[in-house]
């Protein structure tokens, strides 16, 4: 097969979707199924519902190793209206997990503003969970210039 | 291999306001995922847990990704019941351990 420009992108587009399998493309990039599930891990099962999360993410991100992501949740923060934790997940990194946040009575607001980095264009997802149990999830994507995974 | 951490906490509050904390601290982030010149991978080595407590009482916790960027930056919210001091820790995955402290008066 010539090596053509179209070649070389179809190669790599599969070669990515194999990199799971065969290691030929290290770090292999998770896929988007691999983030879901692990949303269902940290939810126990839950589906996550709409509202509520409200994840803050620039909408074109110049460069992928310093993203700030601000998380807020609607929440009274007080005795069984409380946000226990919020967890960030990034589809298309190497590793989806990000970061989790822990809150407590003491906090106010659930609210938290990071930097984080992404590996190339993807979703970046938050899911809150409550004292009672009940799951919140947004979700943005973020389109990334010059990704931020290794070098 | 982490230098002082910076924190900006309000002098002063009003009891039960919620205030607006940031903190940064210098560190590599190392993520596990890059190769040296000559293609060894460079072992990781990250801060993997941040927290926050309020005379004793926890006010804020974080655990930490490889995908959070060098030089972890936070900004959240506390409130402020009685004066006091905010303590701070980051823990690296080389088992050291960076504290800072703020105090806050209540007027």
């Amino acid at each position: 097969m010539q090596l053509t420009r179209r070649n070389v992108l179809g190669l790599t587009a599969g070669a990515a979707a194999f990199a799971m399998a065969g290691g030929r493309f290290s770090p292999a990039l998770a896929s988007a199924e691999d983030a879901e599930k692990m949303v269902m891990d940290f939810t126990g099962g839950v589906t996550p519902g709409e509202g509520k999360v409200s994840l803050n993410t620039p909408e074109i991100a110049e460069n992928g190793n310093t993203v700030p992501v601000s998380v807020t949740v609607e929440s009274a923060m007080e005795g069984d209206d409380l946000v226990e934790s919020v967890i960030i997940f990034a589809d298309g990194n190497p590793n989806p997990a990000v970061a989790t946040f822990h809150f407590t009575e003491m906090s106010g607001e659930a609210l938290a503003t990071t930097r984080i980095r992404l590996a190339k264009t993807q979703n970046v997802i938050a899911v809150a969970k409550m004292k009672d149990g009940s799951v919140f999830m947004d979700k943005k994507e973020v389109k990334v210039t010059i990704g931020g995974c290794g070098g | 291999m982490a230098s002082k951490p910076r924190i900006k906490v309000p002098k002063s509050a009003s009891a039960g306001e919620v205030i607006t904390i940031k903190t940064l601290i210098s560190h590599e982030m190392e993520s596990g995922q890059r190769k040296d010149k000559d293609g060894n991978p460079i072992p990781r080595q990250i801060i993997n847990k941040f927290t926050c407590t309020f005379e004793g009482q926890m006010v804020f916790e974080c655990d930490l990704d490889p995908a959070v960027s060098a030089n972890p930056y936070f900004e959240f919210n506390a409130k402020v019941p009685s004066s006091g001091t905010f303590k701070f820790t980051w823990l690296d995955d080389d088992g050291s351990v960076y504290e800072a402290e703020a105090p806050i008066e209540v007027k």
